[in-house]
């Protein structure tokens, strides 16, 4: 099914023939309204009249997450910040957080993109969404209400959490669609069965999942668990939320919504264009957006770009799924984290330059994260209520940098290895490369 | 007796050491020592599920403080005092009851008989060192000065 069809099935050339138009007015608005373009065009010596191919794109500089944390936090504005009606945030490398401001009409275009997807996987007003995605500052919350609103479906706005309610309201409410993060997607099913229910029994529909990494092997596990086809949604705050980019029915990519988004793959060390189909960095032009317009964003994912048709009716590219990163970010239970937040938490606890590390498991269904901290005379005292002290601190202070409670662990001085070239900050154990 | 100020000769220069519990730790610890020549005169270990905190006292604590510093061990000397008492029932009660009656919370305790004597040695810790000196002082109970202690 689709909910757009004029926009969604598009020849290719009429599509180009768009996104020139789209990006020539947007790079000019940006360049007009948002004084970070204007000084960052000037300096480079590059204007919007400059751009009169899509190819000329590459005459743009990058915008990075730290351009936009020197922004922080209305800088990349482009409209009164009156005519903001609702704040994103994402968590910055390090330091001040990203913001991300949405007008009347943003919350419309982010609507119309989520809807199109929720409509592709045959969803109606006939339907219960249940989101189990956190409401509040993180966009996956939101982007999905508002797009199975915009659709007539019912939202049940659980967010994340009381797996054994979720899993009774599943089964009173006959939801049809559940929205997760693929771990914790697996989780409630173990829950449900816990629980006496059958999973495949509860009347899915359809899942849809995002906000995390994941393997076809996951996938596989989500749907067999459920019996119903699950489908990944990719997105970033920066650019608006999820809806970037949605599979169809096909499981063969997610289209990216090429009428919002203009998207380029990078080599990450060049910053020069690949070719279709090989593995780089993806880099997100917002085509339409009042409120903060993103020009060339560096998102640090890496994935590929296919051009040629989709078995189904949609016309726009299709990305890979997510299966890395340009730099050490990593996802926790769907939430961004940053060694250097880790730091940052350490910092505010001792004085002396920290040794840790970061290491993630996925033991069942669930992450979990341990950081080993290497003890210190700062970080050490002889009496052991006071050392179980410092540990509790740490844990709290890392947990209010990045929004998780993570298992701390202090372990001897040097016994964390130590490179020459760059520490290694992060053990990942979770597999997302098969 | 007259005492200085801070009593500095009354304090021993116990090592507290920090140690993961895992295998093989304590005894690298204790072997290092041995390895360069440093007598423990008496040890605790304080331990939880994951790290435990080594407490020393040797010999010569400042060859012990070098060894673990060249050997990058987490470690603190923390100040204690040793306290001499009859190795008969109730000895060490009497000492407890002078310091409940006089309000001092002791952090830990542990204790160590020698040959020189027939006297065990008990060393108390609690966060106002000087108080506690001063305290005891008060009641006649003799401190053991900390050369005495390091050299039995």
């Amino acid at each position: 099914m689709l909910w757009d069809e004029k926009a969604e099935c598009m020849e290719r050339d009429e599509i180009n023939e768009m996104q020139l138009k789209k990006l020539q007015k947007i790079v000019k608005y940006a360049f007009d309204n948002v004084p970070y373009y204007h000084k960052k065009y000037t300096e480079c010596e590059v204007f919007p009249e400059d751009i009169e191919t899509l190819a000329d794109i590459e005459k743009l500089p990058f915008t990075t997450k730290d351009d936009l944390r020197e922004s922080y936090p209305f800088g990349m504005f482009a409209v009164d910040r009156k005519k903001i009606l609702e704040i994103h945030s994402s968590s910055g490398t390090t330091g001040k957080p990203v913001v991300s401001g949405y007008t009347k009409k943003d919350l419309d275009y982010w609507s119309e993109l989520m809807a199109r997807g929720l409509t592709n996987w045959g969803l109606t007003d006939e339907d219960i969404v249940q989101n189990t995605h956190g409401y509040g500052l993180f966009t996956g919350g939101f982007g999905i209400h508002y797009g199975a609103q915009k659709i007539g479906a019912t939202v049940v706005p659980i967010s994340t959490g009381q797996t054994r309610r979720q899993v009774e309201l599943m089964n009173d409410f006959n939801t049809t669609c559940l929205v997760v993060t693929p771990s914790y997607g697996l989780y409630i099913g173990e829950v449900a069965k816990d629980e006496g229910y059958d999973p495949r029994k509860l009347g899915l529909k359809v899942i849809g999942f995002g906000s995390e990494m994941w393997t076809e092997e996951m996938r596989q596990r989500l749907q067999d668990t459920f019996g119903v086809p699950a489908y990944n949604i990719y997105g970033l705050t920066e650019m608006m939320g999820p809806g970037v980019g949605i599979e169809c029915t096909e499981q063969n990519g997610l289209h990216i919504a090429e009428d919002f988004y203009y998207p380029e793959i990078i080599d990450s060390n060049t910053g020069k264009h690949l070719p279709e189909g090989t593995k780089g960095e993806l880099v997100l032009t917002n085509l339409q957006r009042e409120g903060m317009p993103i020009i060339r964003f560096r998102t640090k994912d890496v994935t590929a770009l296919h051009y040629e048709p989709c078995k189904c009716d949609k016309t726009f590219c299709r990305m890979e799924r997510i299966t890395g990163r340009t730099d050490d970010m990593i996802k926790v239970k769907g939430v961004a984290v940053f060694p250097s937040q880790i730091e940052k938490a350490l910092l505010k606890v001792s004085e002396a330059e920290p040794h840790y590390q970061i290491i993630v498991t996925r033991p069942d269904t669930l992450d979990q994260i341990e950081v080993k901290v290497e003890t210190s005379p700062d970080l050490f005292s002889d009496d052991v209520t006071e050392m179980l002290g410092i540990q509790k601190k740490i844990g709290e202070y890392i947990q209010n940098e990045i929004g998780i409670k993570v298992k701390v662990t202090l372990v001897e001085p040097k016994s964390i290895p130590r490179s020459e070239a760059k520490a290694v900050r992060v053990i990942d154990k979770r597999n997302f490369n098969n | 007796m007259n005492f200085k100020d801070n009593y500095d000769d009354l304090k021993l220069k116990q090592l507290s050491i920090f140690l993961t519990n895992n295998k093989g730790k304590l005894y690298k610890v204790l072997n290092l020592l041995a390895e360069n020549d440093i007598n423990i005169r008496a040890l605790s270990l304080a331990d939880t599920s994951e790290f435990g905190i080594l407490r020393l006292v040797v010999d010569n604590p400042t060859k012990g403080q070098k060894v673990l510093e060249e050997n990058n061990y987490t470690f603190k000397i923390s100040p204690t005092i040793g306290v001499e008492l009859n190795d008969i029932p109730g000895g060490l009660s009497s000492i407890l009851k002078v310091l409940y009656d006089n309000d001092i919370n002791l952090d830990y305790l542990y204790a160590f008989t020698h040959e020189k004597t027939d006297n065990a040695i008990v060393l108390l810790s609690t966060h106002d060192l000087n108080l506690l000196i001063k305290v005891l002082d008060e009641n006649k109970i003799y401190i053991v000065p900390s050369d005495e202690v390091y050299h039995l």
